[in-house]
């Protein structure tokens, strides 16, 4: 475990057994961002080994995805898309979608993949999962490279509202963190996780409006529909490229209470069930 | 900061099985039970394990208290099963202790397992970087070794090969030489020595010598004696979760070597529980028999001596290709030899249901001492009985091995061989 603290005073462990609800290590993380680093690097290379296509993979996924989307929803199925082409207005809504799921996905599966470790050696085990969401940046990244030609081929002109995208990001890094924190420290005890969580994802996609508007949502379900945190999110990414509509609405901010509630509740059930990982997985 | 690095105040551990021992649950089984548990309780099901936790709990460990001062090299010897790897988990925070506290002042490398975190797909080099970040050190740490550790491992040529390409051998290699340029101020180290080559363990005891050497404080678990004498000066006996226990360490491992024969001698063969295997075969008794088939209480050295093993058969088992092994200990934990009739083409493809194995040797090659033997039988290939203590101790005697009246060299030396000598000229 090596380096418990850079600083003297907490060279001092004191092993004692916890009781009840513990609180999040913080500065723990913040002593152990080296191994967060390599742990992220690992992920980055070992992605796409002894793959032919490499990181193409990245840009592959969303963009066949918008694709048929493009197809089946936007020419059969003449879902309307606010006067944007359908394929930008689908993939403006892909790119944080696809980041997501694929981060809840890696977060769940991050604690029972990286066992070995958790048996082995001791780390604020709150790494594990926030390394699988950093590592899936990276593909989020190069995706987002695609957008730019799609918008330059478009001629639209991101507005200010573009300057909010880094905020969108974070947010959709903590709603993937806080739901993957519970699962993840679920999938620990109980593995029937592993089966539920494409389910949870394909259901969670028809939820976001990601290959519709969401004002395509009947007024009275718009305050449930609006608890789904990534309803604010995708909406904002759309918005905030392609300047159609209003950003800071009550439905976004909504949906950040939702997030950090989710966060909060996440880290805390982790840091609870956390001790008996290293006995469970 | 005082002089006491490592302070213990009954630390406990409380381990669920029965119900837990397939590790996890699903999630039917926890809302069935949550549907389940109000109902039983109702009905006052006595049986029930649920209202007898009792049944389902074990203490792996129970009241630990010791302490350890800067610069000391202590070894925790016990049987398997004695809470040993336990108590470095909860020193290395891997798991949390059911009861009690303890107190570290230091960093703390804790080194567990060799090569933790080794990712087949990197090269030696990627997983340098890895498995030194995931032991703890730090980047410009790592940087500053790295010629080090790839020329302690011996693998200059192969740094940029993926480890999926490299032996077995290698790999150990590497993650030894990762672990053992570590570099923390308390040391915690678990059964790490037991893989690789002879050459090559020689060269990690040396190291380990050398931390120890260095005034850095080291746990050490391990079950080869000989190691725990040479690099320890204090030990700590633990036996079923309790130190019943500690002091200087040739007091310590006499002491244990002599529970164990005790347990071995006093218990008898058919009753012993510290056994794994299918248990269609186990045996039942052990005994020597000299040159004239007559059992007896020592060998000799050089004459013909046959070892018998007296076994059992479970009830309505007809055990088909059944193999047997044994092999002696000296005293400090080194095997001499392992012999299973399968290395002879001598395999039993069916057996009586009770009886005895004999396995006759010419001319005993072990020197005159004390030899516990340990013995395994498997049944198709599939381990029937392995009592984990060994099955009993041979006396043996000086003898004339080499027909010249020569004893040999002595009672270090365990092993005799015989040869014939030449000179030529150029």
């Amino acid at each position: 475990m090596g380096q418990i603290s850079t600083t003297k005073d907490l060279s001092v462990v004191f092993i004692k057994p916890s009781r009840g609800w513990v609180l999040p290590q913080i500065r723990d993380v913040w002593v152990y961002r080296g191994l967060l680093y390599f742990l992220v690097w690992r992920d980055l290379k070992v992605r796409y080994k002894q793959t032919v296509l490499g990181i193409l993979w990245a840009i592959i996924q969303p963009f066949f995805l918008m694709v048929i989307f493009s197809v089946f929803f936007g020419r059969l199925a003449r879902i309307p898309s606010e006067g944007i082409p359908y394929p930008i207005f689908a993939y403006a809504a892909l790119l944080p979608w696809t980041y997501f799921a694929q981060s809840l996905n890696a977060c769940n599966n991050s604690l029972v993949g990286n066992s070995h470790l958790i048996t082995k050696v001791y780390f604020p085990r709150l790494i594990i999962p926030i390394s699988s969401v950093l590592s899936g940046l990276v593909n989020f990244g190069i995706s987002f490279s695609i957008l730019l030609a799609m918008m330059l081929y478009y001629q639209i002109t991101p507005t200010l509202a573009a300057l909010l995208l880094p905020f969108l990001t974070i947010m959709a890094m903590a709603t993937a963190l806080g739901a993957g924190l519970w699962l993840s420290a679920l999938n620990v005890q109980y593995r029937d996780i592993r089966y539920a969580i494409s389910f949870l994802i394909q259901f969670w996609f028809f939820a976001t409006p990601v290959v519709y508007p969401s004002n395509l949502v009947p007024n009275k379900w718009r305050l449930i529909y609006a608890l789904n945190p990534m309803v604010g999110i995708v909406e904002g990414f759309r918005r905030a490229l392609l300047g159609k509509g209003q950003i800071i609405c009550p439905m976004f901010i909504l949906s950040i209470i939702i997030i950090v509630l989710l966060l909060v509740t996440g880290i805390l059930y982790f840091r609870r069930m956390e001790k008996g990982f290293a006995d469970v997985v | 900061m005082s002089d006491i690095v490592i302070h213990t105040e009954n630390l406990s551990k409380l381990y669920r099985i029965g119900e837990y021992q397939g590790g996890y649950r699903t999630l039917r089984e926890t809302i069935v039970n949550a549907f389940s548990a109000p109902f039983r309780y109702l009905r006052r099901h006595p049986q029930s394990s649920n209202l007898n936790p009792g049944l389902d709990l074990i203490w792996a460990l129970k009241d630990i208290s010791f302490e350890v001062k800067r610069g000391e090299v202590v070894g925790i010897i016990g049987p398997n099963g004695a809470g040993k790897s336990t108590l470095l988990r909860i020193l290395s925070r891997i798991t949390e202790p059911t009861e009690g506290w303890a107190e570290i002042q230091g960093r703390v490398g804790s080194l567990l397992e060799v090569g933790t975190g080794f990712h087949h797909e990197l090269t030696g080099r990627e997983n340098i970087y890895l498995n030194g970040a995931i032991l703890g050190m730090k980047k410009g740490e790592i940087d500053r070794k790295f010629d080090e550790i790839v020329a302690f491992a011996e693998i200059e040529k192969f740094i940029d090969t993926p480890v999926k390409r490299y032996s077995s051998g290698m790999r150990v290699r590497l993650a030894f030489a990762v672990a053992a340029h570590l570099e923390p101020e308390i040391l915690l180290v678990d059964e790490v020595l037991a893989v690789g080559d002879a050459a090559f363990q020689k060269k990690c005891l040396g190291k380990m010598g050398e931390v120890a050497g260095e005034g850095r404080t080291v746990l050490f678990v391990s079950h080869n004696m000989a190691a725990i004498e040479n690099l320890c000066d204090k030990a700590v006996l633990l036996e079923s979760g309790h130190i019943t226990q500690q002091g200087s360490t040739p007091t310590i491992v006499r002491d244990y070597l002599e529970s164990i024969l005790r347990n071995v001698v006093s218990v008898p063969l058919s009753e012993r529980k510290d056994r794994s295997g299918s248990g269609k075969v186990r045996f039942t008794s052990f005994h020597v028999e000299d040159n004239h088939g007559r059992s007896v209480t020592a060998l000799q050295s050089g004459k013909d001596a046959a070892f018998v093993f007296g076994y059992s058969c479970a009830r309505g088992e007809f055990p088909r290709s059944v193999s047997v092994g044994f092999g002696p200990f000296t005293n400090d934990g080194r095997l001499l030899f392992v012999l299973y009739s399968s290395y002879t083409a001598q395999d039993f493809q069916s057996i009586p249901p009770s009886g005895h194995f004999r396995c006759c040797i010419p001319r005993l090659p072990l020197a005159p001492g004390r030899y516990r033997i340990r013995a395994r039988i498997t049944v198709g290939g599939e381990e029937a009985d392995w009592p984990k203590d060994g099955i009993g101790y041979v006396e043996i005697a000086a003898g004339d091995f080499y027909g010249t009246g020569s004893l040999g060299f002595g009672n270090n030396c365990p092993f005799l061989v015989d040869g014939s000598w030449s000179v030529t000229s150029q």
